[in-house]
Formats: structure tokens, sequence, C-alpha cells
């Protein structure tokens, strides 16, 4: 009893000058913690800060646009008539990509979720890592050099016999660098974000709606079209939106491989333009109101790029609210 | 009645009474094996080559193989194996292309590689000594030192800019946001950030330093932003994973011992992390290293190296390549410009397979140990 009270008064008395170091040092670190905290929201307010200067100085940058008189625009009809082409030749290139991508690039992923033995799945995983890793100049000078030449001959084959399709109307372009072949290389380029995205959803389909659905005696399509398909819809929409939202922003591909010129339906013909290309090609030469004209095509494909992102994160964030996934 | 048919085709077969009713085993083979033969044929009536024949048997294949199994097992073992090997098809069709790009890169760029092509620079190359070059052959005059060291020097800005914004703001979105309102909202601008075209970056940098120092201002250092936009996002995702995958026990005992929370979040939660953040911000490094449209708009063409992105315009390995490739030094023989841009590109492949390696190497040599993985 006696020697617990004695041990009580030490550590009393042992407190004070604890203490008092304690709040010395404290005080030191009050100011650290304050400091930090300070600089990491300092950080996210960036953020917000360069998304808000980017729209700012492209905006402001723009604006002489509406001052231009209508015939001094390029092409001589106002500036809507001047961009509404490129913008559909951007959708264009886009939805080729996509209609490629988008089949090839689940399968791929299913290939990797559920077919592939593991030992290989991982590999393979990398594999298609790899894909997203080759700069995407990389990607428009093979197109230019192999791919292009390589499709020639069969441009002017669909040309020959399926020529009444406005899509495929001839001549076909004899060197291949047409809006088909661009689409083409876009689709590889975006194909390793679809099929990684959707695979990380495959794999996270509940092992026991699988195991329920062969149980059953279902084939491992129909376990795929009752357990991992309705699992994952949302995530594959999303990560086609995503796809498509970088389909739309890529340039270098578009810029290489494509011979530009005025809107048309042919995709096998050379011919059409996307905003990215147009901008990358006469930039580096432009000067007044031409720049405001490019800059103000730009502005339009950050609009543009940014409603399909919205579209692509709200259905993300949607999916993760319900699926319990996550 | 079932029985004596099953007795039957057992006995007829001598198979077991099992795997009645299921494909043999050499069906598929046999069917693969026809539709080469077949796709050979129908590739020879028109113009043989060996991608028509690659096409053509695959396309038989594809159709030949359900219905034969369908024949046999039914419908729905048909439907299965189709989707089973359109599954395969669809991955080799996916390879198909990066084998390819792989290959061209190799097989045109390694020719260039030599000791003058990496330390030459193309200063005093003119149309006619890349003419005399074609004339009388030789190795490719020129070289792409000045591209190496610009894209070295910009992506070390882009670096240093882009480091400690991303880090940062991954600290605050995991350990002061508490899941507030600014946290969801900055994490909101993260995403659209990822999903700014990286063109658009490049203008806003352009437009930027434009009404700074006037029109068409090109300089490394406007490259330098535009790829800090591009290369923010990317570092805050990396380090916010690995920040998150810290346990909270950590924090907690560190707490206990009355340490300070930025003492904590410096000598506990990073050090714990700092494998997973470096072998993110290296991926990182490695996707603006390959960035051409932002640079193509912001630091311009030069021939001659430049260490200073404060002054002067810039060449970077991207913009080379696009460069050589679409205004060829000499535009009656392209040759040489079309051989180095093919060289640049292998350098360009291999500075980003490097840097996914060592990520790579980083990730695996000091992984976290996790519990329960």
């Amino acid at each position: 009893m006696s020697t617990n009270l004695s041990d009580q008064e030490q550590k009393q008395a042992g407190e004070k000058p604890a203490s008092a170091l304690a709040d010395a040092a404290s005080a030191g670190g009050r100011a650290g913690d304050k400091i930090f905290s300070g600089l990491s929201l300092g950080a996210g307010i960036v953020i917000f800060l360069t998304l808000a200067a980017v729209a700012i100085f492209l905006t402001w940058q723009a604006s002489p646009v509406i001052e231009i008189p209508a015939d001094e625009v390029s092409g001589g009809n106002g500036f809507l008539s001047y961009v509404y082409p490129l913008i559909l030749g951007t959708l264009m290139a886009a939805i080729i990509a996509l209609l490629i991508a988008t089949p090839v690039g689940i399968l791929v992923a299913l290939y990797i979720s559920h077919y592939a033995p593991a030992k290989v799945a991982k590999p393979v995983g990398y594999v298609i890592d790899l894909l997203a890793a080759i700069p995407s100049v990389v990607y428009g000078a093979w197109g230019i050099t192999v791919l292009s030449p390589a499709l020639a001959p069969f441009y002017n084959w669909l040309a020959n016999n399926l020529g009444f399709i406005p899509l495929f109307q001839g001549p076909a372009s004899a060197t291949g660098r047409t809006m088909m072949t661009a689409g083409i290389v876009l689709s590889i380029m975006i194909l390793p974000i679809i099929t990684s995205m959707s695979r990380e959803i495959f794999v996270q389909t509940p092992k026991l709606h699988e195991e329920a659905s062969l149980a059953l005696g279902a084939t491992r399509l129909e376990m795929i079209r009752q357990a991992v398909l309705p699992f994952a819809r949302t995530g594959i929409v999303s990560a086609i939106m995503l796809a498509l939202g970088r389909a739309l922003g890529e340039t270098m591909a578009v810029a290489l491989v494509l011979s530009t010129g005025g809107l048309q339906w042919s995709l096998i013909r050379s011919g059409n333009n996307t905003i990215a290309a147009e901008i990358a090609l006469n930039y580096p030469e432009a000067f007044g109101d031409r720049l405001a004209e490019l800059i103000a095509a730009g502005l339009m494909l950050f609009v543009i790029t940014l409603i399909v992102n919205f579209i692509a994160r709200a259905i993300i964030a949607r999916y993760k609210e319900f699926s319990g996934a996550n | 009645m079932s029985i004596s048919t099953q007795s039957k085709s057992s006995s007829s077969s001598q198979r077991n009474t099992l795997t009645s009713g299921q494909r043999p085993k050499w069906l598929v083979p046999v069917v693969m094996v026809g539709a080469i033969v077949v796709g050979a044929a129908v590739s020879a009536l028109i113009t043989f080559s060996v991608a028509s024949w690659a096409i053509f048997a695959a396309v038989l294949f594809l159709i030949a193989a359900p219905i034969a199994v369908t024949s046999i097992e039914g419908s729905r073992k048909g439907s299965d194996a189709a989707l089973t090997y359109v599954v395969y098809a669809a991955f080799i069709l996916a390879v198909v292309p990066l084998v390819s790009v792989i290959w061209t890169v190799l097989a045109r760029g390694v020719p260039t590689l030599s000791i003058d092509f990496l330390t030459g620079t193309m200063g005093g190359i003119t149309g006619l000594i890349d003419q005399r070059a074609v004339a009388e052959g030789g190795a490719v005059p020129g070289g792409v030192l000045q591209a190496i060291i610009g894209t070295l020097v910009i992506t070390f800005w882009a670096t240093l800019f882009s480091v400690p914004i991303g880090l940062l703001t991954a600290i605050y979105l995991v350990e002061y946001s508490n899941d507030g309102w600014l946290g969801k909202v900055v994490t909101f601008l993260v995403d659209v950030m990822t999903g700014v075209p990286s063109i658009v970056a490049g203008l806003f940098a352009s437009a930027l330093f434009g009404l700074i120092l006037g029109p068409n201002t090109r300089m490394g250092i406007i490259g330098a932003i535009a790829l800090t936009v591009l290369m923010i996002p990317t570092v805050v995702k990396a380090t916010e994973e690995m920040l998150k995958i810290v346990p909270n026990e950590l924090r907690e005992a560190s707490y206990a011992l009355g340490v300070r929370k930025w003492r904590t979040i410096l000598k506990v939660v990073i050090p714990t992390s700092i494998s997973g953040i470096a072998s993110g911000v290296t991926l990182a490094i490695a996707r603006v290293i390959g960035e051409t449209a932002p640079l193509l708009v912001t630091v311009g063409f030069l021939n001659t190296v430049n260490w200073n992105v404060f002054n002067d315009w810039m060449s970077t390995l991207p913009t080379f390549i696009y460069q050589q490739l679409m205004r060829p030094v000499a535009p009656t023989a392209p040759d040489p410009s079309t051989d180095r841009a093919w060289g640049a590109a292998l350098i360009l492949i291999v500075f980003v397979m490097l840097l996914n390696l060592i990520a790579r190497l980083i990730a695996q040599a000091f992984a976290p140990k996790t519990a329960g993985r």
C-alpha cells in the first residue's frame, strides 16, 4: 500500500517536467500540423485552380472568334460551319474505334478473367498493359507505314464490291490513309482501357453466383450471361464511356494517319478531319485570328470530353452505391 | 427404350456411357485443319496473302466449329463452344497489333541506332546531305541527342511540379478530408482532370503563356506545364490508392505514443507506402514521356541541343518523330528522315518500357506486407 502510494507520488512528481517538455514540443508540433494540413489543402486547391484556369484561359483566348467577320473565318462561312465538320469527324473516328474495341476488349477481359488458366492470365494482363504503354506517336507511325498500306487493297475491294453503301463509296484511297484506318488505330489504343476496367469488374463477380449457376447445369456461356454480365453491365458501360473520352481527345494517331480533307461519308477515301488533329496540324504555324479559331475548337473538344466523362463518372458513382462491390 | 439405345451406342463405339453424346476429341482439331485448308484455297482464289489466309481460316473455323459441336451436343453446348472460340480469337486479335508494332519498331529502328546517331544532333543536316546519303548509302546522317535531352529535361520539370502537388493532394484526400464535401470536390476534379485531352492541356499552357509573354511563345517550360496538368491526376490516383492500404493500426499506434499527425504521416504512413508511391510516380512519368500533342503546340522544334527550358524552342523525342515523318528534311529523299523517326521511336519505347520495368521492380521489391493476402 505504502509502496503504491509512493509510486503514485513519484509519478506525479515526475510528470511535471515531462508534461512541460511535451508542451514545449507540441508548440512546434502544432505549428507543424497547421503548416502540413495547410500545404495539403493548398495542393487540392491548386488542382481546382488549374482546372478553372484551363477553362478560363481557353475561353479568353477563344473569345475573339465571336468578333471575327464570318467571311474571314477559315472556310469563309463563320465559325460554326468551320467547326461542325470537325466535330462530326471527331465523332466518326471515335465511333469506329468504339465499334471495334468494345467487343474485342470485353472478350479479352473475359478471356483473362474466366477462360485463361491462372498462370497465363497474369502475363496476359501485363501484355495488355504494355499495349497501353506504347506512346501514341509510335502507333501513328505504325499506322502510316504498316497498317495503311496493308489495308489499301482491302479498301479497294470494298469500294468495288460494296461501293453502293455511302460509307464505302469509291474510289478508295490508294495510300490507305483514311478515316477507317485512323479509327482502327484508335481502337487499338483504347482497347486496354476497356479490357482492364472490364476485367477488374468481371473478377469481382460474386463467386457464389457463378457456382450456383454452374451447379444448376449452366454452360459457361449461360453462366456468364446469368451471373457475370448482369453484375458487370454498368461497369462495362462506364468503361466504354471512358474509352470514348480518350478516343475523342486522341490526337497523334489521327494527325499522322489521316490524310485530311473536307467532311464526307465515305470512310475509305482520304478526307475528314478531327478537332485534335486539326489543332495539331495547324497550331504551330497559326497566329492572330486563326489561333483564336483553333483554341475555340479546342474548347469545344474540352466541353465534349467533359460531358462524356461526367456521364461515365455518374454511372460509376451509381454502380458503387448499388452493387456492394468496393 | 432409352437403356437399350444407350447400351447399343456404347457397344458399337466402345465408349463409356458417361461420355456418350459428347463430341469426340478429334472433332475440333479436324475442323481447324479443314478451315485452314479451305481458307488457303479461298485466299488463293483472290490474290493469296498470309493475312487473308489467316482471316479466312479464322472466320471459317469460328463458323464451322460451333456448327459441328451443335450437331453432336445440341445448341446449348454449341453456343458455349462458339463463345469460347470467339474469346480466344479476340485475344489473338488483340495481341497481333502489339506484336506488329513492336516488331516494326525493332526491325526499322535497330539498323539506325549507332553511337553517332545517339550522340549527334540535327544541327547542319540539310536536304542536300540527306540526298547525298541516299545516293551514296551508308549511315543515316544526323542524330537525336537534342531530342533525348529535351525529353529528359522537360519530363524532369513536369515531374518536379506534379509530384509535390499530386502527393500532397493525395495526403489531403486520405488523411485530412474525412470524407468532407471538399474532399469529394477534389476527388471529382481529379477525375475530370484525368479526362482532359492531351492537346487541350497543351492549348491551355500555350494560351496561358501567350497572355503573359505574347502569342506564339514556345519554351520548354510551357511544355512542362502542359505535361504537369496531365501527370497530376495519375500521381494523385496512384498515391491515394497506396495511402489507403496503410493499416489504420499503424496510425493509431503512432498517435497513442503522442506523435503529432504530420510527423505520423511523414514518419509512418509515407515510409510504409513509399514503394507503391514510387512505382506510381514512375508509371506516371512513363505515361507523359511519350506525350506528343501537348509538346507539339508548346515547345516547337529545334535542331540543336538546348538544356534551358526557360529560353528558346526545344526538341523532344515524340515531336522529333512527328516532324521527321510529316516534314522530311529532304522532301525528295525522305528515307533518312523516316529512318531517324524509327530510331527515335525505338529509343522512346525503350525509355517507356524501362520505366514500366523499374516501376514493377520497385513495387515488387518493397511491397508492404498486407495481412491475409
